[in-house]
């Protein structure tokens, strides 16, 4: 359907996007001021899911984590014990340093290779619909089969590393037994998983592109590059600041690939928050300890997301098509 | 999506504002309420309607649980209702319900640390008064089977399953090429890592990336240093018992291994749930592998010539200077079935008598059949029938003659000392940790 919407320049003439043009008709039909906009028990359902199922459980994790609690019984008050604990605990602080790690290199890794791919995706080149197909297979299989087969590549001895590690630096392919290795390996299969998101997010943002801009770039001479500093990087900044939420929120979270890959290991070198969590939660049964671990995680999580928007200016949604 | 929106439109013009909210209202409601509901009964049918719930962890063994619940049903008014909770989320689904009105009334656990908290919490049925009711129970399971699943010496468990200790398999062929002999003393096993070596094979195969194997080398070695006593103290007195020489010794005896390269370059990185370490193993790239008995069928399931004629096995040998029984060994003795202690009055005689019947000789034979030893202590004439009768009665003599049956730490202790066991014993072997820094990690869970 994008693709039809942007296959031909829009003509001057053409009547306003749909949303502004339902948000009129409504107006005129009904011509009371305010009921053309649903009213607030229209949200109810959503509103009362997203409670039930979103912000009580929140809420319970926040008190479980002043309680000790193993799952069976009544959950007894320990006030701030988890929370001293939680500053203590070296394994803590080295997961929430290892998440933090894991974040950025994620940011650094995904974003350009997604930029490229999307802005390219976005073109009209021979073979791309095919070419974008395949690289848009890894995000359709489950990150639990994808981490399965990635684990049986990285078998030291039968799988693909065996060939490949002594080239890439680790001898005999002793590649998911080091610490380097492994997150390293958490890192590439996650990107190579996720990466097909992002690059369909800005293949979509860089199709919104006016193609006059680009015509006009032409005529004065502006090259490919160029036009894509000039043009294209400015008019994907709300694209570019959407995709990072996503990303940096979903490097936060990661948990299925670091499970199955690396089971946190070597030691606790790969052993993220979501994984401590998980550790403390569901092989502990130290839900308590856990739900402390979960409200730091919610916690960090949210700050850094209201940051990103914050500091890019997304939230005043200024426009990248002002004056057009 | 423009007809019905238009509908909708049209619809809402035609109603009064105040009808639609209220019944949108009442919509919304309905749908909460069904979600609602929808959590309270999500479960099995709970304890209340006059059957027997009994959940099982389901594997290729299921089977053997699928007829005794036939079986019993035919002789019972109380009838057997079984629920096989798929592997993976078995403990957690376990964990969660016991305490809710879902709780099953009997059901598959592995004894020890599995079941200490409920114990803890009084929410299981002891079953030593009915055992001393009826002493052909009790004596109709291996003694130190039956035991490793006690807590504080009390009985909750009924031995159900297969036995699976763990032995130190070899390859044959890998050794009749080397002209080597599978080890009987510790210089044996040594003088067999440089020979192996020396013909470019890995002497043990080791999947380092699953801790519990690992575990698995120590257990035995502070079994052989100290006897079984040690994890014993470690049990009842609780962590500072790591103190124990044996443990010290154990960790510098695996800190040798490792600097000999008895388990190879790559270890760190070789696992066992994908098979890593079993085909290295039956390839004929290492030699030995220390493994629980699971390991024949994981063979014959994926390597079946190699299982057929190349798979050896053999006891761990005893250390020098250890004070421990070369006899004893360590693994899981076995899988239990329990009971709820909720469950009262004629649903208990019938929970009792429904676990009975895994002491009967046509259980056991439905287990042989599986290709499992079962640790009833008269299985000894049933056991020509498993199809590898060798096999079965190594085992079930190695059981039968141990002194003592050391379960797996991580399943033997309380579940919040699994994780923090698992990465110490991980980092011993990955050299991250030193022997003594092992022990005072250990001293510190």
């Amino acid at each position: 359907m994008a693709d039809a919407a942007t296959r031909e320049p829009r003509p001057a003439h053409e009547p306003r996007p749909a949303h502004e043009r339902r948000r009129s008709v409504g107006r005129s039909e009904v011509g009371w001021p305010g009921v053309g906009r649903p009213g607030v028990v229209w949200a109810l359902p959503g509103a009362l899911f997203f409670v039930f199922f979103a912000v009580a459980p929140m809420v319970l994790v926040g008190a479980l984590a002043f309680t000790d609690w193993d799952g069976i019984g009544t959950p007894s008050w320990t006030g701030m014990s988890n929370w001293s604990r939680l500053w203590d605990d070296p394994e803590t602080h080295q997961a929430i340093w290892l998440s933090l790690v894991l974040t950025v290199l994620t940011w650094v890794f995904q974003t350009p290779l997604a930029l490229l791919l999307g802005v390219w995706a976005a073109g009209r080149q021979r073979n791309r619909a095919v070419l974008s197909a395949i690289f848009f297979l890894p995000l359709l299989g489950s990150s639990v089969a994808l981490a399965l087969v990635w684990k049986s590549l990285l078998d030291p001895n039968f799988g693909l590393i065996a060939d490949i590690g002594p080239a890439l630096g680790f001898a005999d392919g002793d590649l998911l037994g080091s610490s380097k290795g492994a997150f390293g390996a958490v890192l590439f299969v996650t990107a190579w998983q996720f990466i097909p998101l992002h690059t369909l997010i800005y293949q979509g943002g860089a199709r919104a592109i006016p193609r006059s801009l680009y015509d006009a770039a032409a005529i004065d001479g502006a090259g490919t590059v160029r036009q894509f500093f000039s043009i294209t990087l400015p008019q994907l900044r709300n694209t570019i600041v959407t995709s990072s939420v996503i990303m940096v929120v979903g490097a936060l979270t990661f948990f299925d690939t670091v499970l199955i890959l690396t089971k946190g290991g070597p030691g606790t070198d790969t052993t993220i928050v979501p994984y401590l969590m998980y550790r403390n939660g569901f092989q502990a049964f130290d839900l308590g300890y856990a739900s402390a671990v979960a409200t730091i995680l919610v916690v960090v999580a949210t700050t850094v997301s209201l940051l990103l928007v914050r500091l890019t200016g997304f939230a005043a949604m200024r426009s990248t098509r002002e004056g057009m | 999506m423009r007809i019905p929106r238009s509908r909708a439109r049209a619809r809402a013009r035609s109603r009064s504002r105040s009808t639609l909210r209220a019944s949108t209202l009442a919509a919304a409601l309905l749908l909460a309420g069904t979600a609602l509901a929808g959590c309270g009964s999500g479960g099995p049918g709970g304890s209340d309607d006059g059957s027997l719930d009994v959940w099982v962890y389901q594997d290729a063994s299921t089977k053997v649980q699928r007829e005794v619940v036939k079986r019993f049903n035919k002789t019972s008014d109380i009838k057997a209702k079984l629920t096989q909770v798929p592997g993976e989320g078995y403990s957690d689904k376990m964990r969660t319900s016991m305490g809710t009105p879902n709780a099953p009334d009997v059901f598959f656990n592995w004894g020890g640390g599995s079941i200490s908290d409920f114990v803890k919490k009084d929410m299981l049925l002891g079953l030593d008064p009915a055992m001393d009711k009826d002493p052909e129970l009790k004596k109709a399971f291996i003694p130190t089977i039956l035991d490793a699943g006690a807590i504080d010496g009390k009985h909750y468990g009924i031995p159900m399953r297969g036995m699976q200790p763990v032995i130190l398999f070899y390859n044959k062929d890998v050794f009749t090429d080397a002209g080597a002999r599978p080890p009987k003393s510790w210089d044996d096993l040594l003088k067999l890592i440089d020979t192996f070596k020396g013909e470019g094979v890995t002497p043990f195969a080791l999947a380092g990336t699953d801790p519990w194997t690992e575990l698995m080398w120590v257990e035995y070695l502070v079994d052989r240093y100290g006897g079984a006593g040690v994890f014993q103290k470690i049990q009842s007195q609780g962590m500072a018992a790591w103190d124990d020489p044996a443990v010290l010794k154990a960790a510098q005896t695996i800190k040798d291994l490792v600097d000999r390269g008895a388990f190879g370059k790559n270890y760190k990185s070789v696992n066992y749930t994908a098979d890593g370490a079993s085909t290295l193993f039956a390839k004929g790239k290492a030699a030995m592998h220390l493994m629980g008995s699971w390991e024949y069928a994981n063979q014959k399931a994926n390597q079946p010539a190699f299982a057929k004629s190349g798979l050896g096995w053999t006891t761990f040998p005893a250390v020098p200077g250890g004070s421990g029984d070369p006899k004893s060994v360590v693994g899981n003795p076995t899988n239990y079935w329990s009971i709820n202690a909720k469950v009262k009055g004629d649903k208990q005689k019938a929970a009792l008598e429904f676990v009975k019947f895994a002491a009967r000789q046509d259980y056991s034979g439905d287990l042989i059949a599986n290709g499992d030893v079962p640790a009833t202590s008269d299985a000894t004439s049933l056991l020509g029938k498993h199809e590898n009768p060798d096999y079965a009665r190594f085992q079930y003599d190695l059981v039968k003659r141990a002194p003592d049956f050391t379960l797996s730490w991580d399943q033997a202790l309380p579940a919040k000392y699994t994780p923090p066991l698992h990465t110490t014993v991980q980092k011993l072997f990955n050299g991250q940790l030193g022997p003594a820094e092992f022990v005072d990690a250990l001293k510190g869970m």
